[in-house]
């Protein structure tokens, strides 16, 4: 009897797996089409833009797949889609000022202003954000936006020793200071020091010596030069007290964390960066494009982009801004959204305390890059 | 003649695939290098050219050599270090340590290169860090804190972090040949053993450890991972030197020229070095 139940069993299990092997034979031309139908999206961009937490929900509800390719610095960027076929990327995140580069040489399609929300801006610089107009033609629509200032260790540097760029000289911090390295941005910081203002990326011969001087000043007190991990792991392991050429985008990170890190605009002035979408040239996917554009600057876009795990950026829609205040308070009163509070990131533009992060006017950007290596070199 | 022709196709058939692996991976890629770097960036794309304007602004920029003379310097530096460092467990391994035990060692010296190396350097952090786990344990003998990281020492240990475990792996197969006899031979006609190591061991070991020498050299000098996360990137080595060339402008020609100064520097050291070793003692036969 019990020889025969194993029989039977033996026999049923031998059926089932007939029934579901033909059933999953008979299904895979099914499944095989619905993954053919999942689109790709090219897309070129910062790293974390690509990720799930940005991109995810997109995804699903569009069955599509973004493909990121990611790279570091308006160059790298500009040199990737150089040597790129037309056509490779659908999606472009730039730095706002590389978007003129990009359309002069051809690589971005035109876009139409009507398709965005320029009605719910937070600040007129966005809706007519400089390099992203050709005449009243659109080529690039913001995405978000970060301040850079003074980054530093609140156990070793008071909130006011951080409120001027003189803090970076502070004895007690001999060693203790990092560099991103990046000529741009520390340079840039030093040239609003000097009280460059808002022309400290339009330098004549003298003011650049200057510049030269300043930054030169300060090496002394440079305890290294570093990447994104490196800038990282300088600030949350006390190697590193300030940080020069960064903002919020890393001490945000790490304040998410716990970590006694933040991150000010000092009173000489801070640069923002920038992030903007374009559709690529030839993109065969432009509609869909079109709509994850939408999408990212609808306020639950706007909510992700600014909770980026990555790195935060600030909102530069209203709607956005208000979705934020609502569903994650605390990441809104963590990065100044909120009205009234200091450094509330439109507040500081509406001040005159920000500048758009640039290239250099009258030097080229070899000049600058030439100064960074000598700098890191004496 | 014919037997003679048959001999020389069969050994050319077996060793066509490094020649053409070498031309292909090696002599194709030099040459294109060495092309590039004539060639000028416009608009962040390479053109084809042939000017020499990239060999003459690297060339004649004091930032380039002082990242040369600073690479050659923290190279030779490490590579001294790491066969100071080797030569007594290398001597123990092969002297003292039974066949079986030596077997051991050596894999367990093969061991770190199974992790990646970039890993291991960042898992220096939490060694050197001021407050890390070094600075602790000085800390408990009155010591310290003493900054580590970003610092030419960072830079020196993870140098060694690469070329120790090797160096002494080609140490210790390299005085394992030695015939032991010789060894005890000058013990018994009463050398001391500082002298036995100096007037015997060293010359038997000669090629080995020059070879083991110019390995640790060339792994230092061409390594980014050490001198810019361990090192802070101060000073800029060569490899950082490239980076931040590529980086800024794109200008893939200008690094190609400071990549060409890094092979013919490399071409130099491993020639001189092979001379040495190889050299005869005079009136040796």
């Amino acid at each position: 009897m019990e020889k025969s139940n194993k029989k039977q069993q033996k026999h049923y299990l031998r059926r089932d797996i007939l029934r579901i092997g033909g059933g999953v034979a008979l299904s895979a031309p099914f499944v095989g089409r619905a993954w053919a139908q999942t689109t790709e999206i090219n897309m070129l961009a910062w790293y974390g833009h690509g990720e799930p937490d940005m991109v995810g929900a997109f995804e699903e509800a569009n069955n599509v797949k973004f493909v990121p390719k990611y790279y570091a610095g308006g160059d790298n960027m500009l040199a990737l889609i150089a040597q790129s076929p037309p056509g490779t990327y659908d999606i472009i995140l730039s730095d706002g000022e590389f978007v003129q580069q990009l359309n002069a040489a051809g690589y971005i399609e035109a876009l139409d202003p009507n398709d965005y929300p320029f009605e719910d801006m937070l600040h007129e610089d966005f809706t007519k954000f400089p390099g992203h107009w050709d005449g009243d033609t659109l080529y690039s629509m913001i995405l978000r936006g970060g301040h850079l200032g003074v980054s530093y260790n609140t156990t070793a540097m008071s909130a006011e020793e951080a409120s001027s760029y003189e803090g970076f000289w502070k004895p007690e911090l001999k060693g203790k200071v990092g560099h991103f390295d990046w000529h741009l941005p520390n340079l840039g910081m030093m040239s609003l020091k000097n009280g460059n203002g808002a022309g400290l990326w339009d330098l004549s011969g003298d003011q650049w010596q200057a510049v030269q001087d300043t930054t030169m000043s300060l090496r002394q007190q440079v305890g290294g030069f570093f990447d994104y991990g490196g800038t990282f792991n300088g600030l949350k392991n006390g190697e590193m007290l300030a940080m020069c050429g960064i903002g919020d985008w890393i001490t945000g990170v790490l304040e998410r964390d716990g970590a006694p890190v933040a991150s000010v605009i000092p009173k000489e002035g801070g640069i923002q960066f920038t992030e903007s979408y374009c559709i690529g040239k030839g993109s065969s996917k432009a509609d869909l494009v079109k709509s994850f554009i939408q999408y990212m600057l609808s306020p639950e876009g706007q909510v992700k982009s600014a909770q980026m795990l990555a790195y935060p950026g600030f909102c530069v829609t209203k709607g956005g801004r208000a979705l934020l205040q609502q569903v994650d308070p605390k990441e809104a009163k963590r990065s100044h959204q909120m009205d009234g509070m200091p450094n509330d990131p439109i507040a500081l533009i509406n001040e005159g305390r920000i500048h758009y992060r640039d290239i250099p006017q009258q030097q080229s950007l070899e000049d600058w890059n030439d100064f960074w290596s000598e700098y890191k070199n004496a | 003649m014919s037997a003679k022709h048959k001999i020389d196709l069969y050994a050319l058939t077996w060793r066509l695939p490094i020649i053409l692996w070498q031309l292909i991976f090696f002599v194709g890629p030099v040459l294109f290098m060495i092309a590039i770097s004539f060639f000028v960036v416009k608009n962040y794309r390479m053109t084809e050219a042939f000017e020499f304007v990239n060999w003459q602004r690297m060339l004649t920029r004091g930032y380039f050599w002082d990242s040369y003379w600073y690479t050659v310097f923290i190279a030779s530096l490490s590579a001294a270090i790491a066969m100071f460092l080797a030569f007594p467990a290398a001597w123990a391994l092969a002297f003292r340590a039974s066949e079986n035990l030596r077997r051991w060692a050596v894999f367990l010296l093969i061991i770190p290169f199974f992790t990646s190396y970039l890993v291991r350097t960042f898992s220096w952090y939490v060694i050197l860090a001021e407050s890390g786990v070094l600075n602790a344990m000085l800390g408990y003998v009155g010591l310290g804190p003493y900054k580590m990281l970003n610092t030419h020492f960072g830079t020196i240990v993870g140098y060694l972090t690469l070329t120790l475990p090797l160096a002494v792996i080609l140490q210790t197969v390299t005085m394992a040949n030695i015939d032991k006899t010789l060894v005890e031979a000058a013990r018994n006609l009463g050398c001391k053993p500082l002298a036995t190591i100096w007037r015997v061991v060293l010359p038997l070991s000669k090629t080995g450890f020059v070879v083991t020498a110019l390995f640790c050299f060339i792994l230092a000098f061409g390594d980014f991972v050490a001198p810019f996360y361990l090192g802070g990137s101060q000073e800029p080595t060569l490899p950082i030197l490239i980076l931040d060339t590529t980086k800024s402008g794109q200008q893939w020609p200008r690094a190609a020229v400071v990549a060409i100064m890094m092979m013919l520097t490399l071409f130099a050291v491993a020639f001189t070095a092979i001379v040495l070793a190889y050299r005869k003692p005079k009136g040796a036969r």
